[in-house]
């Protein structure tokens, strides 16, 4: 076992902590707090390469190890969960879709445009009547002639009114038995692709959410992923992979968390002394950072599980459940640690404690993962 | 054009440092090291000038094998090549030691050598002394603390910062020059450079293999005690009408401060 990263991991872990600290930090609660989107900033991380990391160098990506990529999704998201999320899903879900289940002209019209930035992609499985319930969708594709037609209504798509391109699930009528979900790349500017509005939310202002409405909209049959009725295989394969990254989100938020009430804590005092003096807040600490650890090493181990060729679905599964709901217990004692202080918006433990309260929400509940485990233990056993 | 650029592997400036009294040491265990941030402007000059000029940009550092992650570094920032000349004996705060083992690197290694570019000064050690030494070693015209470089074939200007105004000083070349911040603004590695830099060999080169006459090898300076500074006292404000706090000034000035 061994528990050290590589010299280049090390390497693109500290650029990109370097590069968020830098360039993220001093402008992302501006955008936070007019909920705008940080397409600035998302350019800047495709100029250093970092929106083609599941991308291979044949479509002008630069690949990396999986470790490699969770650590920079837990550098940008210990500054900015929400450009982690909008890069996470980019990356895990969108482009590589595309690379794994897509035709050759696919891969070649998306690709290389992902890999650089030059387009934005996004991931709609979720409807408002169908979330977690995710085959049971409502949105229908229907072929005609060269074309598949699309009527229905996607929702909570992160991403959604900003990007190019999405990965749109919808059911496809079949002669023999009841219909399946199929995957398509839909383009914003297909006829018939309108976003209807866009969510407020709690948290994570700056990644957009959007609900999009599809009436009659033209897809080219050309952009059918994979095989008709393949869609939820290539729906779960993907949340596989990609709860790691949300996993890594997680962790980094957890860890910008301990970092603040450690240094607050030392600064704050009452009764005469630092609050870190008093047993009841160094517990907390203790706890903090204990959790913190636990899910940053069951999250590279999934990682790691993934990197190695071995199965990672249920890793990645417990991985997700635990450090999703670590981080809202930390964030609830880090804010604790701030006391009156830590629910005014002049720091940042108030954001933090909102943005993770969606963690053990999406790309699977906490009752989804814990479902996921369970079917691969009675599997196994 | 041939580029040398001299980095250091230092502790990060935000960290909180220790000193071992037996030692005389500062405290390795927990501390983050980078690249000398000085040094990262110093590279950054050196990659434009490769950038629109053409040339090959080496990165140097003196130390131990540690010293091999801010050479990747450079690598991935986009230096060409990079070497270690490895020495065996930890910090000896003798600038005069370093300069001797670079000029015997560059005479015996890189005597094409067009630029030497360096930082003003190493964070920690903070002495400013290796470039102008390096420079007198090695009969180098040198300009230090340069905000600013504009370079031609055999010739170049540097401007440098001086009490209240800046000095524009014309050079041959080769020369020495060391970077001061607003240089310019280093640039992040990009995945690419990180992927690439993986590829490439660093050379490690014993310092023996320099050439260095064992006296000059042995350190100079001897440490005798390493402090950590004060902690800074809490300044005073005073407060009311414009002669009351004026008269609390002097006051303090006079019977506390005794400078008045
Ligand atoms: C900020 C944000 C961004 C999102 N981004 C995207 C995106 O980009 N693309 C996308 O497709 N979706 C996205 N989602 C949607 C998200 O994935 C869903 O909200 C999530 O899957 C849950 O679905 P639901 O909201 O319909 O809840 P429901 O499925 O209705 O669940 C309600 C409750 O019932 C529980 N439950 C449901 N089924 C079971 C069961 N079988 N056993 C036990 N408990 C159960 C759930 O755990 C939950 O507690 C996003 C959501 C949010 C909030």
């Amino acid at each position: 076992m061994n528990f050290e990263l590589t010299e280049e991991q090390i390497l693109l872990r500290d650029m990109v902590r370097d590069f968020a600290e830098k360039e993220i930090a001093p402008q992302i609660g501006a955008f936070e707090d007019s909920h705008l989107f940080p397409a600035e900033i998302i350019r800047k991380l495709a100029d250093l390469g970092l929106l083609g990391m599941t991308i291979p160098s044949e479509y002008e990506g630069i690949r990396t190890d999986y470790l490699s990529f969770i650590l920079a999704l837990e550098e940008l998201s210990r500054i900015s969960p929400s450009v982690c999320l909008i890069v996470s899903v980019h990356t895990s879900l969108f482009s590589k879709s595309i690379l794994e289940f897509g035709t050759p002209a696919l891969k070649q019209k998306y690709l290389p445009r992902a890999a650089r930035g030059e387009i934005l992609g996004a991931f709609s499985l979720t409807e408002p009547g169908a979330g977690s319930d995710a085959t049971s969708l409502k949105t229908k594709a229907a072929k005609k002639g060269q074309e598949y037609i699309l009527n229905g209504t996607k929702s909570w798509v992160t991403a959604g009114s900003e990007a190019d391109a999405i990965l749109v699930f919808a059911q496809t009528e079949r002669p023999e038995g009841p219909a399946k979900l199929s995957a398509f790349i839909v383009e914003k500017n297909f006829p018939g692709f309108k976003v209807a509005r866009i969510e407020e939310k709690m948290g994570l202002h700056s990644s957009l959410t959007a609900e999009i409405a599809l009436e009659d909209c033209r897809v080219p049959a050309e952009n059918l992923l994979g095989e008709e009725g393949r869609g939820a295989r290539i729906a779960f394969h993907l949340l596989d992979g990609s709860r790691i990254g949300i996993a890594a989100q997680a962790v980094g938020l957890s860890q910008q968390a301990l970092e603040l009430a450690v240094r607050y804590a030392k600064q704050r005092e009452a009764f005469g002394r630092p609050i870190s003096e008093f047993q009841a807040i160094q517990f907390m600490l203790a706890d903090i950072a204990t959790l913190v650890e636990a899910a940053r090493l069951l999250t590279y181990r999934a990682a790691d599980c993934y990197d190695r060729g071995l199965p990672y679905g249920k890793e990645a599964a417990m991985a997700k459940l635990f450090a999703s709901e670590a981080a809202s217990k930390v964030a609830t004692h880090a804010l604790q640690i701030h006391g009156g202080y830590g629910y005014s918006k002049e720091y940042e433990i108030e954001r933090i404690y909102r943005d993770t309260r969606v963690l053990s929400i999406y790309e699977g509940t906490s009752e989804i993962q814990r479902l996921v485990i369970a079917r691969n233990l009675l599997k196994d056993s | 054009m041939d580029i040398l650029v001299f980095v250091k592997r230092v502790p990060d400036t935000e960290s909180r440092i220790r000193v071992s009294h037996e030692t005389n040491t500062v405290v390795e265990e927990g501390l983050n090291f980078i690249i000398s941030p000085y040094d990262e402007y110093a590279l950054e000059e050196a990659l434009r000038i490769k950038e629109s000029k053409g040339g090959k940009v080496t990165a140097v550092s003196v130390g131990k094998e540690d010293a091999l992650t801010i050479l990747r570094k450079c690598l991935a920032m986009g230096a060409d090549e990079a070497a270690l000349i490895k020495d065996p004996l930890e910090e000896t705060y003798d600038g005069l030691r370093t300069a001797r083992i670079i000029a015997g690197f560059v005479k015996k290694k890189f005597p094409q050598a067009r630029l030497l570019l360096f930082g003003k000064q190493s964070v920690g050690a903070d002495n400013a002394q290796v470039p102008s030494m390096l420079a007198e070693l090695l009969d180098l015209p040198q300009v230090n603390v340069v905000v600013r470089l504009e370079l031609e074939e055999d010739r170049g200007v540097a401007y440098r910062e001086i009490e209240g105004a800046q000095e524009k000083v014309a050079f041959p070349l080769p020369a020495v020059i060391s970077a001061q911040k607003g240089l310019n603004e280093p640039r992040y590695e990009t995945l690419k450079g990180i992927m690439a830099a993986k590829r490439k060999e660093i050379p490690i080169i014993p310092i023996e293999e320099i050439g260095i006459a064992a006296e000059d090898l042995a350190p100079r300076v001897a440490v005798t005690r390493l402090e950590i500074p004060p902690a800074r006292r809490a300044g005073r404000v005073t407060s009311g009408p414009a002669e009351e706090t004026a008269r609390q000034l002097v006051e303090f000035l006079h019977r506390e401060a005794k400078v008045i």
